[in-house]
């Protein structure tokens, strides 16, 4: 990696760091939002500019159309939405986050299938792709759910013992995830039938969850999304994703018990109570 | 579990970096006013879409004949930009109505 490259990701990590900053203090938010909104924008630029691989030129055709045709429909979603409908939008954009650290995952995992024996991945770069993929996966779906519920357009949906079912179903994907590491397999069906599994542990992890918790669920998530854009940081070896990840994922972390306690509840009860919503609103109601 | 043990020792700073990196993050967001957890969530979901860098990364490395692999990075950068744009501006939106409140 080219020196000028690490330095432009150590101002761009810099800048998160001051922006979150100033993002917790009502006076100095905006200036906050914008520093990390530049600091990410070095980022993507210097990664693009500063490659150091050969790479054709119809490929940096492709990234550059995937930028701008991504970046005028984010701009547009988020210029058109109603101000009550924020929320949700982010949700909305969580899940994509995750969406594209799976798809990351998917496309490192490939790299290794139908390789000789000797030119495997280790161990440990195969576990951080398969965390990737699973925590890419339960985001997206699970966002998604989350977005839907807000919309209006999803009902919380409880199965008999959801909550067993649901722990179990997160036990067989760790035990999956493990099978598939110490095999150190290539199989794409075993990777496929592990995306799928974990893509449906996400939808049920929050489709019993209550519309009121949301916003709760929804800062786990992102919190979740950073911790998977840490772990492919740690597969590229890229200082900015790793650092950036991880502020995410415990800064989510914990605003998400400041929220949890801003609603007096605890996070337990929000994501195995199913108590929120309709029941929750009829409980005050009463 | 060798293989493990040769990974921590390969990369030791990177560790130091992510539990530093895990402190900051909680210091940061320790005593943050009620009003502002939301935006703060969607800023913090705005970054989480660094994940985009490795998206381009992925692209870059690719094969220029390995279509799968092309194509997968292409729609990941594409819903990593989404991600990074409209956190950014869904932020700056939700603290503009906050100044107006005022």
């Amino acid at each position: 990696m080219s020196i000028y490259l690490s330095i432009i990701y150590l101002i761009a990590t810099v800048t998160f760091i001051v922006g979150l900053k100033n993002l917790g203090h009502p006076a100095t938010a905006k200036k906050g939002n914008l520093i990390s909104a530049l600091g990410m924008g070095i980022a993507i630029i210097g990664t693009i500019a500063l490659n150091e691989h050969k790479v054709p030129t119809i490929i940096y055709a492709l990234i550059g159309a995937a930028i701008v045709v991504g970046g005028i429909i984010g701009w547009v979603i988020a210029m058109k939405v109603e101000m009550t409908k924020m929320p949700e939008l982010v949700s909305l954009f969580n899940g994509f986050g995750g969406a594209s650290a799976l798809l990351i995952g998917l496309v490192e995992f490939n790299k290794n299938i139908g390789v000789p024996e000797a030119d495997k991945a280790s161990v440990a770069i195969i576990s951080t792709i398969v965390s990737a993929i699973i925590i890419g996966s339960i985001t997206f779906t699970g966002s998604l759910v989350a977005w839907a519920k807000l919309n209006g357009s999803m009902k919380d949906l409880r199965l008999p013992k959801y909550n067993l079912i649901n722990n179990a179903l997160f036990v067989v994907l760790v035990a999956f995830a493990s099978y598939i590491v110490v095999m150190n397999s290539d199989s794409s069906l075993l990777i496929y039938a592990l995306l799928v599994a974990s893509l449906i542990y996400g939808y049920l992890f929050v489709a019993p969850i209550g519309g009121a918790d949301m916003p709760v669920v929804i800062s786990l998530l992102n919190s979740l999304t950073g911790i998977a854009a840490a772990i492919t940081g740690i597969l590229y070896g890229n200082m900015v994703m790793l650092v950036g990840g991880i502020l995410v994922g415990s800064a989510g972390l914990i605003l998400t018990f400041a929220m949890c306690k801003a609603m007096n509840r605890s996070l337990a009860s929000v994501i195995f109570g199913a108590f929120g919503g309709s029941d929750a609103a009829a409980g005050s109601a009463s | 579990m060798n293989q493990f043990i040769e990974f921590i020792s390969q990369n030791l700073e990177l560790l130091y970096i992510l539990i530093l990196a895990i402190f900051i993050g909680v210091e940061l967001i320790k005593n943050v006013p009620t009003v502002l957890h939301t935006p703060l969530m969607s800023g913090a979901n705005a970054l989480s879409g660094v994940v985009i860098v490795g998206a381009i990364i992925v692209m870059l490395q690719a094969d220029p004949e390995d279509y799968l692999a092309l194509a997968l990075g292409f729609v990941a950068v594409v819903l990593g930009i989404i991600n990074v744009v409209g956190g950014f501006a869904v932020t700056d939106r939700m603290l503009q109505m906050f100044k107006k409140k005022k």
